[in-house]
């Protein structure tokens, strides 16, 4: 029985710049997207005769509907819908890549810290544009003044946890996956160990027990984790801008 | 060497045992979240109308209250994959 969990291998390096498979999978994943946009909006028409223009819209009019709901009309206008769509197709097709055996980007703590990283300095810039650089020093001091290490620590906080929350749900799918794989390894070498004679120790040895019984809980980690938890990034993003834009 | 030895046992054996306690911070998340959903159905049973609003907050609710859980996992896996005792030896 071998358990591997390791995290994203350096498959380049050119001199103190590693390339490490994260990486190289994220451009992967943004060139798919790139491609799917490219196929979804070509050949557009006002009167929609075609499937992908139907999806295309349908996609357009969730997200508008979504950030105009949450967010407020104001930054429909200024053009966060394509921000946040674009965070969870990224999201979505980033996690979904471990289906075709992919290292996920997203079970490398640096790239949900990168994208929290973007939505604290989001969150700081709507809070100064609100409140300017005072009403943003003054937010500090509320509701007492003696909170200030508080609120300086929350501060931080917000994007960390964010980040921690992705990578802790994707990581954890890709750590149990392993763990069944080993221990279905294990059990079928004790299971068809049990035939007597060459046939039971050549069947020994084929893990046979790994054929489709991952694949249900894989629904699971895979499919149903990672489209929620790029769900909940793009809410939580959506709803701590909003909050920092009312002041 | 043998002490160094017996040194690095004791530091993983810990780490493990370590491990397994982060991980007790799961039981936390399993009650709230599983509070959370226990109301989530019942006011779906009250006004089936809402569902769409209502499961879309629980879930977002649901993550939030994860987070805790996340964290001791982060703990466990440090402890597990990444130890930084094993180093300082």
């Amino acid at each position: 029985m071998s358990l591997d969990v390791h995290g994203a291998r350096i498959l380049f390096q050119f001199g103190p710049v590693m390339i490490t498979e994260t990486v190289v999978n994220t451009w992967i994943v943004m060139a798919v997207i790139v491609g799917l946009c490219l196929f979804l909006t070509s050949d557009l028409q006002v009167h929609c005769r075609s499937k992908r223009q139907i999806i295309a819209e349908f996609i357009v009019k969730k997200v508008n509907a979504m950030v105009g709901e949450n967010m407020g009309e104001h930054f429909l206008e200024v053009g966060y819908a394509p921000l946040i769509c674009s965070i969870m197709g990224l999201s979505a097709l980033c996690s979904l890549s471990s289906m075709v055996g992919m290292y996920a980007p997203t079970s490398d703590l640096s790239t949900l810290l990168g994208w929290s990283l973007m939505v604290f300095v989001l969150i700081t810039y709507n809070k100064f544009r609100a409140g300017g650089p005072l009403g943003y020093i003054k937010g500090y001091f509320e509701p007492i003044p003696v909170l200030l290490p508080f609120n300086i620590i929350s501060e931080f906080a917000t994007p960390l946890s964010m980040a921690f929350r992705h990578f802790g749900n994707i990581a954890s799918g890709s750590v149990i996956t392993g763990l069944i794989y080993a221990a279905l390894a294990a059990a079928s070498h004790a299971l068809f160990s049990l035939i007597p004679g060459a046939v039971g120790q050549v069947l020994g040895q084929i893990p046979i027990l790994q054929v489709g019984i991952p694949a249900i809980f894989s629904i699971y980690f895979d499919l149903f984790s990672s489209c929620l938890q790029a769900f909940i990034f793009c809410m939580l993003t959506m709803m701590y801008i909003g909050s920092a834009a009312e002041g | 060497m043998n002490e160094q030895l017996w040194t690095k046992a004791i530091v993983m054996g810990s780490s493990a045992i370590g491990a397994g306690l982060a991980m007790i911070a799961g039981i936390g998340p399993g009650i709230g979240e599983g509070y959370a959903v226990g109301k989530a159905c019942e006011a779906i049973g009250r006004q089936p109308e809402c569902k769409g609003t209502v499961q879309s907050t629980m879930l977002l609710g649901c993550a939030v209250a994860e987070t805790t859980g996340i964290y001791g996992f982060i703990v466990a896996l440090l402890l597990m994959f990444a130890n930084p005792f094993i180093g300082k030896l």
